[in-house]
């Protein structure tokens, strides 16, 4: 059992777990994930790590309410236990594992939406103690829903905030907030981490291609196990079969068939549904 | 009183096929003690019992028959403990025929003792009695590490707590018994009633199982030995990696690996209405492959309501499975398209399978493993229309394990180099046994790797 440190909302569907996982602190890298059931009847719940902390042995899990598996999750409280949270998994981000020096020479550029804006933090966070500068930019629908904003503001070099209404900050998707910045206002960059909705990661592919920007994306697709032995997660990189929980879950985006992950990311989502109406 | 025909298997009772079809309770009922009884008077008790050779575990196979003869249940049970930590396992996913039953000298003239429905029998019994083997009486003060609580790791664990080590077993996943509980199908092994009552007895030999550990990623083996303080490892993990074929369309929406489809259905308990974990609701399904594992996942979809071909590209007489699954396979209605191979699968404008393009093959010349080699037949090709495809194909081993070890040497299929005799891997102090070393093999040979280096790990330590 892996017990909840702190539970606490960040907005009203999103919120911020910090668990006791003292052998998944000890071992994850910025860009691994977990897999966590709250219960024992529970789905298992792919999710990437969002922050850790080696010394007190805590993981922190940033999650959505979507499906019922994350409304049971939401509804757990500091003091409770997870039946289970196993990991790390996957490969960590190039940016932690390349020789340091090399990393330092690259301008780089987070653009971050909703959900995906948290496990953008860890990294940022990791540059930021190697002294490694970076930007970031992170979008969200409207000010109500924008999360981690402080946090950010002791890690990235410059942030840029955008909202879809211009309720906060800039107005506009972020790929247009990228684009103004390298385009109209003299910002130079030559990798690209970008995180969040696979819509979102797409068109910011499509931009930072046209811009010459390389550019690596995190993959959330369906898992079971997160070990590589189901291939639910497949998805095609440059025309190959790769598993997004060992190969990935981070690849290059300009290689990624998007239509092909769009696809199989709704497989379920007739069933979801039919589930949900059932039940309620 | 049953009268028994010495040419002949006392008959075992099974679920009427029909209504088997649409449910997942267990398809063979067993034995009862009178059917038991009966079959054990077959037995010739030979002094140079051939059975016992066939038995990759060696159970000493006519003394515990002899005691269900005389109706000592309890000592039959002791007896198969000595050898087998799963008894109620093997008695029902074991291939008897070609193991300890393809060897029975009454197999000669007419049909083999039963010999795995009696030792499912003993088991069954035990459990309902309460049975449970007996823990060391000494300990040794030494700790082993095992990886993977599957048929090869809990053997292992379990004969070296037998010998007094102090044994923790850790599982990736969130429940223990590795392919026993997400592999093979409730139908023809129930979780609760007998995989988790034999890792129960497996705990109560004093061997711990951590889940949610995943070595490798977690943990390194180095890690284990260091900080951790183990003495030696033994490495059961298993071949968990799916194969694909490679074809167009593999891809597409309803395409699943058999590992997660029945994954779902097993460990996630998706054949369970009541539980919460999706699985495709098909109409019409093409199984590709012909081995065990595809058997279970053709009966699966089955019994989810699917219409189910399976799709191998030899004859019958190369399919791998068992006969006996074969044959329950056909009685419960999974049609067979054999010497068909599949060469694309078609999507709708949706992305979803519409139908698997296959040709037909005809048999050549034998090829490196000795059965005839499968030839396409030129213009031969045909769609089958079908709104699911589970691939099939096998297994190989997951490279988290070697990838993350210095010092442990693979093969170029990606399976763990051991020595056949003792397990021992090209690194000191690390045994390792059953699929992660075979490539995907069956449940009791995994068991006799187990118990192979636990044996030598005994030696090594002592």
């Amino acid at each position: 059992m892996f017990k909840i440190l702190n539970m606490q909302f960040l907005n009203p569907t999103i919120f911020r777990m910090d668990v006791e996982a003292p052998m998944v602190a000890r071992a994850c890298l910025p860009g691994q994930f977990v897999i966590v059931r709250s219960n024992d009847e529970a789905e298992r719940i792919p999710l990437t790590i969002c922050d850790y902390d080696r010394e007190k042995g805590s993981v922190t899990i940033v999650v959505q309410i979507i499906g019922a598996g994350t409304k049971i999750l939401s509804e757990m409280k500091a003091g409770d236990s997870l039946a289970d949270f196993v990991g790390p998994l996957g490969q960590p981000s190039d940016l932690v594992t390349d020789d340091i020096e090399e990393v330092k020479k690259k301008k780089i550029v987070f653009v971050a939406g909703g959900l995906g804006t948290a496990p953008v933090y860890p990294q940022v966070k990791w540059l930021k103690e190697h002294g490694v500068d970076a930007d970031v930019i992170i979008g969200a629908k409207n000010k109500d829903i924008l999360i981690m904003e402080e946090e950010f503001k002791s890690v990235a070099t410059n942030l840029y905030i955008t909202t879809d209404d211009g309720s906060y900050g800039r107005t506009g998707m972020v790929t247009k907030c990228l684009e103004d910045l390298v385009t109209a206002e003299g910002k130079a960059y030559d990798h690209c981490v970008s995180i969040g909705p696979m819509i979102m990661m797409k068109f910011v592919c499509a931009l930072t291609e046209k811009l010459g920007i390389h550019t690596v994306v995190s993959m959330n697709p369906i898992m079971v196990d997160g070990t590589g032995m189901c291939g639910a997660c497949r998805c095609s990189v440059e025309g190959k079969t790769k598993f997004a929980c060992v190969d990935g879950p981070e690849f290059d985006g300009h290689k990624v068939n998007w239509d092909e992950a769009m696809r199989r990311s709704g497989m379920y989502r007739e069933w979801e549904a039919k589930e949900k109406e059932a039940r309620a | 009183m049953i009268e028994v025909d010495m040419m002949k298997k006392v008959p075992v009772r099974e679920q009427d096929a029909k209504v088997r079809a649409t449910n997942f309770d267990e398809v063979c009922l067993g034995y009862n003690e009178e059917e038991a009884m009966a079959e054990s008077t077959r037995c010739l008790n030979c002094k140079n019992a051939r059975c016992v050779q066939g038995c990759p575990v060696s159970i000493n196979i006519p003394a515990f028959i002899q005691e269900v003869k005389a109706g000592n249940h309890e000592a039959a049970y002791q007896i198969i403990s000595e050898s087998s930590a799963l008894p109620a396992v093997c008695g029902r996913v074991c291939p008897q025929e070609s193991q300890c039953e393809g060897l029975c000298v009454r197999g000669v003239k007419g049909e083999a003792v039963s010999i795995g429905k009696l030792e499912r029998f003993v088991a069954d019994w035990a459990r309902e009695h309460g049975i449970k083997p007996a823990p060391a009486k000494e300990k040794k003060g030494k700790k082993v590490a095992v990886i993977g609580s599957g048929p090869a790791g809990l053997t292992c664990a379990g004969d070296l707590a037998k010998l007094g080590y102090d044994v923790t077993i850790f599982e990736a996943l969130h429940k223990a018994g590795g392919v026993l509980v997400y592999g093979i199908p409730e139908f023809r092994l129930p979780k609760e009633a007998v995989v988790e009552k034999e890792i129960e007895n497996v705990k109560s030999l004093g061997v711990k199982i951590e889940k949610d550990v995943i070595i490798g990623k977690s943990i390194t083996i180095d890690e284990l030995f260091g900080e951790e303080k183990f003495d030696a490892v033994f490495i059961g993990s298993g071949a968990g990696l799916p194969k694909f074929m490679g074809i167009p369309g593999e891809n597409a929406n309803g395409v699943f690996s058999a590992n997660e489809y029945l994954t779902r259905s097993n460990l996630m308990k998706a054949f369970d209405s009541s539980s919460t974990t999706p699985i495709m609701k098909s109409k019409k399904v093409a199984v590709v492959g012909g081995g065990n594992v595809a058997m279970d996942a053709a009966r699966t979809a089955l019994r989810l309501g699917a219409e189910v071909h399976i799709v191998y590209r030899r004859s019958e007489a190369e399919l791998p499975a068992r006969v006996e699954e074969v044959h329950h396979a056909k009685e419960e209605g999974i049609i067979f398209d054999l010497l068909t191979n599949p060469t694309e699968i078609l999507e709708d404008e949706k992305g979803w399978v519409k139908g698997i393009k296959c040709i037909r093959m005809e048999l050549g010349e034998p090829d490196e493993s000795g059965r005839r080699r499968p030839v396409e037949v030129a213009g031969s090709e045909f769609v089958i229309d079908v709104d699911t495809v589970i691939m099939s194909l096998g297994t190989s081993p997951n490279p988290l394990i070697s990838s993350t070890t210095k010092g442990l040497e693979t093969d170029k299929r990606r399976c763990i180099v051991a020595e056949e005799a003792t397990g021992a891997t090209s690194k000191k102090g690390v045994y390792a046994g059953g699929d992660a070393v075979t490539g995907a093999a069956t449940v009791i040979l995994a068991m006799g790797a187990g118990k192979t280096a636990a044996k030598a790990i005994d030696e090594y330590l002592e």
